[in-house]
């Protein structure tokens, strides 16, 4: 997924091979992550598609079905794989997980801890900020589960950068060997108040702590806790808006038939038989969607104090 | 304290925890009220309220540490400060909140007459050497109404005293984060009103990583150019194209203490030279390297020149210091970030397509830079249009659709909350910003038919 190397970055001249994973894009909420192998074939709604079509063809190629359906093949991006990847726990998306990797201060070479895994949405991320000398350490209590991250991480080509160990952070703080080494360190825990003590351990001086927390009282008890050995303590939340955009027509009020019209229902495009359509001029409509998510969760950044 | 190998891996003074002669640093005064780049050298002062301090004491130290202004028998210098003595809050004392608060300000009249110090006492007090905690005890022990106020108000109380008479400084390390937050907060409008969470998600949305072709334009100064240079580490390209002669000024990055392996990835290009050519057009490209020589060369001659005046002059100014800051010269450095790009990278550009693009330019209109810079991207590359407006957004949008030029197009605009979490005081600060813009994001694909 990520370029290890400049050989390897995105390019008119990188053609898909044996092995690659593709996001298959049909519509803008419907898309599939597909390894693609010599003898493969997708069926979706479009009709078949032989992968042995797309090898040699380059990413972001319209493909054809053999029933003249269409579907787009893009290279993955941890967004995209955020949005295709198979949902174990409950995962961050990319308003939460941008400004953490922002906030966390993660350039490449730095180290970060994370604990818990979930599903490695946020881990993506993180591999790609630190690639390509840097690590990322994630832990998760639950061993099916960091079977799977590992398993994905395989799939989409970061085994390299990031390590999933089976370990109760909780219960057991970070391991020893990440005394001092860590840049940055992200919980996403029920009670990361008691993971919270270790973390200042690992954390390199003025290095950055974050914990996601769903409840306004976990967030309360992690402050309380991070006040001894950290500053700068910030409590966020940050929420997408996304817009629908439209092509259409509002009519005058003088349009008798226009009014008439957009009293039924403005979404349907005036249907004219007699070409009159094209003369109605159209205008770029842009408003917030219906329903939208209310909540994620609390992001609480912290630096470690600085001792001399 | 000695680096560990996580440090010596990253490429030279990427993700240097102390400071150094030289570095560009972000000075935070009493806990965000005002914050302030500088550039540390022997001769640099800061002005904190009526008083000047050098900044020599903080050459050589961690960043995260703080300091506070003592006045000494001479002059105010500053300290440094050590967190643990009076448990790091500004004489918070967290135990005593669990007793229910039974005092209120029924009696409490705000006449003035409180404080039975007088200003010339206090001065009395500094000539006797008195520190600024000192000062602040007396202030409290001397106030008729203090024993009356709520836990909450003394606390504040005491907080404000400290922030007059014994003021802090953090030092802080220049990171996209830091000098978004403080361009934000103080001067928005030379960063097109860009706040953290958005420029965030105008890296991610693009992609952002080591060894990617990133092409900016960016006419916020270089806040972008510096943010997409600090995620790639030294590693891959950033180019900044331009219609005409002239690139855009990019003074933001030189905050960022790029080493010089980055510096030299941050390049300039003109349109005409990244478009597909029909012949190459080898004479006006050179023309346009003179230019760009000569006008260098004049900056570098009077930057020279007048090397004292400007780190002397860097001590009387806040945020506007940025173009002095920009201008001093980097003895150290030699490589400059933002020159133009040499004509086997426009190559290389141009056969493979840059991986990414990021448009932040809230002025223009998004859908005439994006008609231009788009076909350059690699296809599958994402894009994202930060704009001021929706508008001009969802019409680009509307435009790439109907030219088949990308998909996955989104418009979006991002909200961001923050909280005071304190015990039983948890709630949204009371002010917040009401708009971090809008961005337009989307997949570039070929508009030429495949199969």
């Amino acid at each position: 997924m990520l370029p290890t190397d400049s050989t390897k970055t995105l390019s008119f001249n990188r053609c898909i091979t044996e092995g690659d994973l593709v996001i298959v894009y049909e519509r803008h909420d419907v898309m599939k992550a597909v390894q693609v192998s010599e003898k493969g074939v997708l069926q979706n709604r479009f009709g078949m598609f032989k992968h042995s079509d797309w090898i040699g063809k380059p990413f972001g190629s319209k493909i054809f079905s053999s029933k003249g359906g269409f579907v787009y093949l893009l290279a993955p991006t941890p967004e995209l794989w955020t949005l295709v990847l198979s949902h174990r726990t409950q995962i961050l998306y990319i308003a939460d997980i941008s400004f953490v990797v922002m906030y966390l201060e993660i350039v490449p070479g730095c180290v970060v801890l994370e604990s818990g895994t979930g599903s490695g949405s946020l881990s993506t991320s993180l591999a790609r900020a630190v690639a390509p000398h840097g690590h990322v350490y994630t832990f998760d209590f639950h061993e099916q589960r960091a079977a799977s991250a590992r398993e994905d991480f395989e799939r989409i080509g970061l085994s390299s950068l990031v390590t999933v160990g089976v370990r109760d952070i909780q219960g057991e703080g970070f391991p020893d060997e990440f005394l001092g080494r860590a840049d940055s360190v992200f919980l996403d825990l029920p009670q990361p108040w008691l993971a919270i003590p270790s973390a200042a351990k690992m954390l390199q001086q003025d290095g950055v702590l974050c914990s996601f927390s769903p409840c306004i009282e976990q967030v309360q008890r992690s402050c309380e806790t991070l006040k001894s050995s950290f500053t700068d303590i910030r409590t966020f939340e940050i929420l997408l808006h996304t817009y629908e955009v439209r092509e259409g027509h509002l009519p005058s009020w003088q349009d008798g038939d226009g009014v008439l019209a957009s009293l039924k229902g403005c979404k349907k495009r005036q249907r004219s038989t007699n070409g009159q359509e094209n003369s109605r001029p159209q205008t770029v409509l842009a408003r917030r969607m219906g329903e939208t998510r209310g909540h994620t969760g609390y992001l609480t950044f912290a630096r470690l104090n600085c001792i001399r | 304290m000695s680096p560990n190998n996580s440090e010596e891996n990253l490429s030279g003074s990427q993700n240097r925890r102390i400071t150094w002669d030289g570095c560009s640093v972000l000075l935070d005064i009493n806990d965000g009220d005002r914050v302030l780049f500088a550039r540390l050298t022997a001769g640099s002062k800061i002005k904190i309220g009526d008083k000047n301090c050098s900044l020599q004491p903080l050459i050589g130290c961690p960043f995260g540490s703080s300091f506070q202004v003592e006045v000494g028998a001479e002059e105010p210098f500053l300290a440094p400060l050590i967190p643990n003595a009076e448990g790091n809050g500004l004489g918070e004392k967290a135990d005593d909140q669990t007793m229910e608060e039974c005092r209120d300000n029924r009696a409490l009249v705000d006449n003035n007459t409180a404080q039975s110090l007088t200003g010339e006492d206090i001065d009395g007090m500094r000539k006797k050497g008195a520190t600024g905690d000192e000062i602040v005890q007396a202030l409290i022990a001397n106030s008729a109404t203090f024993e009356k106020k709520t836990a909450f108000s003394q606390e504040k109380y005491r907080i404000k005293k400290q922030k007059k008479y014994a003021p802090r400084v953090l030092l802080r390390r220049p990171f996209a984060r830091s000098i978004c937050e403080a361009y934000f907060k103080k001067h928005a409008e030379k960063i097109g009103f860009l706040r953290v969470d958005t420029l965030s998600l105008l890296l991610s949305l693009a992609n952002v990583t080591a060894h990617s072709n990133v092409l900016v334009f960016d006419m916020l100064e270089g806040i972008v150019t510096g943010s997409v240079a600090e995620r790639m580490g030294g590693m891959g390209y950033v180019c900044n194209p331009h219609c005409g002669t002239t690139p855009l000024p990019i003074s933001i990055v030189r905050m960022f203490n790029f080493s010089d392996d980055t510096c030299k990835r941050i390049l300039h290009a003109s349109l005409t030279e990244l478009q597909p050519s029909n012949g190459e057009i080898s004479i006006p490209s050179d023309q346009l390297v003179d230019e760009c020589n000569i006008k260098e060369n004049k900056d570098t001659l009077s930057s020279s020149a007048k090397d004292l005046v400007n780190m002397e002059e860097i001590s009387t100014t806040n945020m506007d210091t940025d173009n002095n800051v920009a201008a001093s010269p980097k003895c150290a450095k030699t490589v400059k970030a933002g020159e133009k790009a040499p004509p086997e990278t426009i190559k290389h550009w141009k056969e493979h397509g840059f991986s990414s693009l990021i448009i932040a330019a809230p002025n223009l209109d998004a859908w005439d830079i994006a008609k231009d810079l788009v076909p350059l991207l690699s296809y599958s590359a994402p894009f994202v249009i930060y704009h001021q407006y929706l508008q001009p957004l969802a019409t680009c949008m509307n435009n790439l659709q109907s030219n088949k030029m990308a998909i996955n197009l989104h418009v979006s605009e991002p909200w961001l909350r923050e909280y005071q979490v304190l015990p039983s005081r948890t709630h949204p600060h009371m002010q917040m910003s009401s708009s971090g813009g809008y961005l337009l994001s989307g997949t570039r694909i070929s508009s030429s038919h495949q199969n």
